[in-house]
């Protein structure tokens, strides 16, 4: 276990940490705006990569290039779902809501593999293919442009949300909607920007990710479960706690991987997540 | 308060009317059905009806609906005959012949991949679809369900595709595979390995295990551990990862530090995909990989990794290179060329001789009943020159596996398949070692 492979783990960690904090800002922003659990999120994710896929195959266009169209497109969708779908059930019981995205979920999943059938699809020879060595490390150069696009678009985010009057007011129906109704601010604008966000986010997550990974209708489901935990961690509601959360949770899984066992990582991960619950059940940099 | 008696009385009294011309009418009634029983048993029926339990949906769908093109292909020759194809059972079309041509009608269900929706599809497709029998389900720890049921329900139960020893060790009274297991297929690489360093004079000594973490990955991890040392090879590292993982940096790390002659690795296509990728990206290739069938023989594996999937070593059950020896198989895949335009791989063939054999000794049975279909199952002997397999026939032992089947190796060079052993049915010669990642074009 040579110095070597510990920082080889360390970076591969950080590299799909990036983007497990990606996908997961989407998540914990619809619940701290909403207290709405989307368990569609995976889907939009795998959307992303479609999108991604077809400018790909259709056009010849690197996923690159077709990001920002692939991200509006997504946006839109998000806003959508939210005008025709989750605009109902935003003061239903937590029930119908669980069942409403979890049947959201599926239908997306089942749509994606009637359109589009059950294979495997990968893009190849994108602009960004192969890998750099550094020293004694190898990163792959998709990994290392997700992660850089994964901290360019959270960046991006955090300053809309704490630097614009729109992110503001998005905050401040999170903190409490009546009040900030009181204020002037439509709550239902703001609910249907956070879907709008959200889904752009794992839409720009799913882009970045098809690079690498292998496209097909259940990708989402891979991804998660680990953005639930992501969240958790972080902190529902907490775009930063996200963020940190998502690194942590990503090395933890690699080195954790490494140090005990392959067949290991997820129960580590778990454990930890439940230590830190137990000691701080708002995660780690969530709101009281 | 007090109820009159006579009132009493007269309500018991109409009570037992009641029921007196219920139980009269039942009576009437089940004479009347058990009449028509009598007469539907005398004559054969005009369909058969066989459940097909498949991952129709999933992450395992694409082999799903490759098995469903074959079994159609299959149903359709036995309903409607194979012209020009004479060595096919049931070529001569029109149904099966024992039981006066009744036609066959397959019923699919999809199990989704999943072992607990396996189970309760089986049960309705023998409760509610009422079939004389049931075929499936590719994945094992789903056919390890779903036969339970069918054992339960005393239904005959033929696996075609499920490679996990066990399934035949339980020793089921109603279930049966015609596919060789893992135990054989494993046993078989090591012969290779011996055949192979004889011949070519390789040192294979250290060999590492790499293997998904379902019923399937952790009964091969068992075995492979058991057979490494007997065989005389060192263990360098036994890995098992969890199915589906989002990234396989950590293990491919292990494997690289654990520096192996040969990874023998058994994944399903989404992680096998995943493993080349990483494999790729962090400069990791032993001399030879040895994989398990499943996802590397799938047809997306060559597609969507081009040239980065050559020199790969797996385990097959069937190779569209035997088409070169083999008249009946190159006769079958052009008919399947013909309709789905795509080749058989090991898991249409399988499902596809699965469904002849089932057919075969329902025919015999000449009844549609379950216990006459059970035993003319235990009588099966096909002999190999009626199957597209590269088999030396069916024929099932006690246990209910046929002991006549055999795998093969292949290897892929030049973006195809190609059989490297048994060196008799080779068509070209094992590459050894596979060219690092930087040596190649």
């Amino acid at each position: 276990m040579t110095f070597d492979i510990l920082l080889q783990a360390l970076a591969s960690g950080v590299l799909i940490g990036l983007i497990y904090a990606l996908v997961a800002i989407g998540l914990t922003m619809i619940f701290g705006v909403m207290d709405i659990v989307n368990f569609a999120h995976g889907e939009f994710l795998m959307l992303g990569m479609y999108g991604s896929f077809w400018g790909f195959a259709l056009f010849h266009l690197d996923p690159l290039l077709t990001l920002p169209l692939t991200a509006l497109m997504l946006f839109a969708l998000g806003v959508l779902l939210y005008r025709l779908l989750i605009v109902r059930i935003v003061d239903a019981p937590m029930v119908s809501q669980i069942f409403t995205t979890f049947g959201l979920m599926l239908l997306l999943r089942g749509l994606a593999q009637f359109f589009w059938k059950p294979d495997f699809r990968s893009i190849e020879n994108s602009f960004v293919a192969g890998s750099v060595q550094w020293g004694g490390l190898h990163l792959g150069k998709p990994q290392l442009l997700a992660g850089a696009g994964a901290v360019v678009v959270t960046g991006l985010v955090y300053w809309f949300l704490h630097r614009t009057r729109l992110g503001v007011a998005l905050e401040a129906t999170a903190a409490d909607k009546e009040a900030a109704r009181l204020m002037g601010i439509d709550s239902h604008r703001m609910f249907a920007l956070a879907w709008g966000i959200a889904a752009a986010c794992a839409g720009v997550a799913g882009v970045l990710l098809s690079t690498f990974f292998p496209i097909f209708p259940e990708v989402g489901a891979s991804f998660i479960l680990i953005a639930f935990v992501v969240v958790n961690l972080g902190g529902f509601g907490s775009v930063a706690g996200a963020f940190w959360a998502g690194i942590l949770v990503g090395v933890i899984e690699v080195m954790g991987g490494l140090l005990v066992g392959p067949e290991y990582k997820l129960a580590i991960v778990l454990v930890l997540f439940l230590g830190v619950l137990m000691w701080r059940p708002r995660g780690l940099m969530g709101k009281a | 308060m007090k109820i009159p008696v006579t009132l009493h009385f007269s309500h018991a009294l109409r009570g037992l009317a009641h029921a007196g011309v219920l139980v009269l009418s039942g009576l009437f009634g089940l004479s009347v059905l058990g009449g028509a029983q009598a007469a539907r048993a005398q004559a054969p029926p005009a369909e058969v009806r066989i459940g097909m339990l498949y991952p129709l949906t999933g992450a395992a769908a694409s082999s799903g609906a490759e098995i469903r093109n074959a079994l159609e292909l299959a149903a359709d020759i036995i309903n409607n005959g194979a012209p020009g194809l004479p060595g096919l059972p049931f070529a001569g079309g029109g149904g099966l012949p024992g039981l006066k041509g009744a036609r066959i009608r397959l019923v699919f269900a999809d199990h989704q991949g999943s072992p607990q929706v396996g189970a309760t599809e089986a049960e309705r497709l023998i409760t509610h679809d009422k079939v004389v029998a049931l075929q499936g389900a590719y994945f094992s720890n789903v056919t390890a369900t779903a036969s339970m049921v069918a054992e339960r329900y005393k239904v005959p139960f033929l696996n075609a595709e499920s490679s996990s020893a066990s399934l035949t060790r339980r020793r089921f009274r109603w279930f049966f595979r015609t596919t060789p297991h893992d135990e054989q297929f494993v046993r078989d690489q090591f012969e290779f390995l011996r055949e192979l360093g004889a011949r070519k004079g390789i040192d294979a000594s250290r060999i590492a295990t790499f293997n998904e973490n379902t019923l399937w990955g952790n009964e091969t991890t068992r075995l492979q551990g058991r057979l490494i040392p007997e065989n005389g090879h060192v263990l360098a590292r036994q890995l098992t990862y969890p199915a589906r993982s989002t990234q396989l940096t950590s293990e491919v790390q292990a494997l690289k530090a654990a520096t192996p002659a040969v990874v023998m690795q058994s994944s399903y296509l989404g992680d096998a995909l995943l493993a080349m990728k990483t494999y790729k990206e962090l400069g990791f290739l032993p001399q030879m990989i040895l994989a398990n069938n499943a996802g590397f023989t799938d047809t997306e594996f060559i597609r969507t990794l081009g040239r980065d999937a050559d020199f790969v070593i797996t385990r097959e059950v069937w190779a569209l290179d035997l088409a070169r020896g083999n008249a009946l198989i190159r006769q079958a895949d052009a008919l399947f060329q013909q309709r789905f335009q795509a080749h058989f791989n090991g898991n249409s063939a399988r499902a596809f001789t699965g469904l002849m054999v089932l057919a075969d000794a329902i025919d015999r049975a000449g009844s549609t009943e379950p216990e006459a279909i059970r035993r003319a199952l235990v009588a099966t002997d096909i002999p190999g020159s009626r199957l597209i397999m590269p088999w030396q026939g069916v024929k099932f032992d006690e246990t209910g596996q046929n002991v006549l089947g055999r795998g093969i190796l292949v290897q892929i060079v030049d973006g195809r398949y190609q059989t490297v052993w048994p060196f008799d049915l080779a068509t070209r010669e094992v590459v050894w070692p596979m060219p690092r990642w930087d040596q190649r074009k």
